[in-house]
């Protein structure tokens, strides 16, 4: 998948422009759903975030993360700033590799950008259950921890530990390629 | 350069954080530590690839969303003006930013004996609140303890409690129930951020 769209961001083509919306737009729409967004609203948040992709393509190097991070991270701060009426305090990734150019050492290639993506995917593949739950309450329906503990009838240090169990394992996954 | 950062948030907090779901004092929090420490930079853009491979996952729904009219892009680089370069005794990027204040100009409300506080305004809907401490060198805060989730980043200075030193870049987390007394450095006193999910509990 993240190939895919790293292909489709890097040909400028019109197909390449109608193509990003039908493959991705289905996706993002979902996301905004489950937070609540109705069809209309998550159509113009997909559009939105498909549009901003595209634009920042242009842009794209190994230092600021794979389109599909991208595709994530503006899809995510909509959802704080649209339908959650939050003030968004996550910057996206090339802002910040914009604002810390010298201290940040840029991952070498997109060879290894694309590594760490199909490390990641390995790894949530792999998550016992309870924790996949978890990550995909946090990740894909946007809910806090103490949401997460209601909604699954568990205390909330359950809900930090398996979380936590993620994270560690993200972490190994991806020491090497440092 | 400010000495390593040692203390730095749980790693549920940060994947929290990198999904979007945390509570927004401790979103900013987090956001400001992250602006002053390059590891857990590294780590929230990691993390980044959860929500991309999970968003990657979701079933679709209904049809495919129609491609609006395409605009010709151009190709130069917009590039937003960004003053804000982290040096020594500031605040971080994202809070001076968003409220438009440097630490010298920030108008203090008198607590209590050597105790100054800041507010720092939230969205409307938002519970908990977000705001900056200030501690004359030696103060001492009252045991207290939290009715939700509370994090201290140090700005300036350092203070201790129970569990150690923290000093600038250190993130302290507590959870709701958990019982404290920071006491500021004796000599440089210290400047937090502070975000509290609820109440502030004294303890007598």
């Amino acid at each position: 998948m993240p190939d895919f769209l790293s292909r489709i961001a890097a040909d400028r083509s019109d197909g390449a422009f109608r193509r990003l919306f039908e493959e991705f737009g289905p996706q993002i729409r979902h996301y905004m759903m489950r937070q609540g967004a109705d069809a209309a609203t998550a159509d113009e948040l997909a559009q939105e975030t498909l549009l901003a992709v595209w634009r920042k393509a242009g842009l794209y190097t190994a230092a600021k993360g794979t389109p599909a991070t991208w595709m994530f991270s503006i899809a995510r701060n909509l959802r704080i700033d649209r339908l959650r009426k939050e003030i968004c305090w996550q910057e996206l990734s090339e802002e910040i590799a914009e604002a810390t150019p010298s201290e940040d050492a840029a991952p070498e290639d997109t060879a290894s950008e694309r590594q760490r993506q199909a490390r990641v995917q390995a790894v949530l593949a792999s998550l016992p259950g309870e924790q996949r739950d978890v990550v995909t309450a946090a990740f894909i329906d946007g809910l806090s921890q103490t949401e997460i503990a209601a909604r699954l009838t568990l205390p909330l240090g359950t809900v930090k530990s398996r979380l936590r169990l993620a994270y560690q394992k993200v972490r190994a996954a991806l020491e090497d390629l440092k | 350069m400010s000495p390593t950062i040692t203390r730095h948030p749980d790693g549920a907090t940060l994947m929290s954080f990198a999904a979007g779901a945390l509570s927004e004092p401790l979103a900013a929090a987090v956001s400001a530590h992250v602006s002053m420490c390059a590891e857990c930079r590294h780590e929230v853009r990691d993390l980044a690839l959860v929500g991309a491979a999970l968003l990657g996952d979701a079933p679709a729904s209904r049809g495919p969303v129609a491609a609006p009219v395409r605009v010709h892009e151009s190709t130069s680089r917009e590039r937003s003006a960004r003053p804000h370069r982290e040096r020594g005794d500031e605040l971080p990027a994202p809070i001076a930013r968003k409220y438009g204040l440097t630490l010298e100009d920030i108008d203090w409300t008198r607590l209590g004996p050597g105790v100054w506080q800041h507010k720092l305004p939230l969205s409307p809907s938002t519970k908990g609140e977000l705001y900056l401490l200030k501690l004359i060198p030696g103060c001492r805060l009252p045991v207290h303890g939290h009715a939700g989730a509370e994090l201290t980043l140090v700005l300036t200075g350092a203070f201790s409690d129970a569990t150690g030193e923290y000093r600038r870049g250190d993130v302290l987390e507590v959870d709701a129930g958990t019982e404290h007394q920071p006491v500021a450095d004796r000599l440089e006193g210290c400047i937090c951020l502070i975000a509290a999910e609820g109440p502030y509990i004294l303890k007598g």
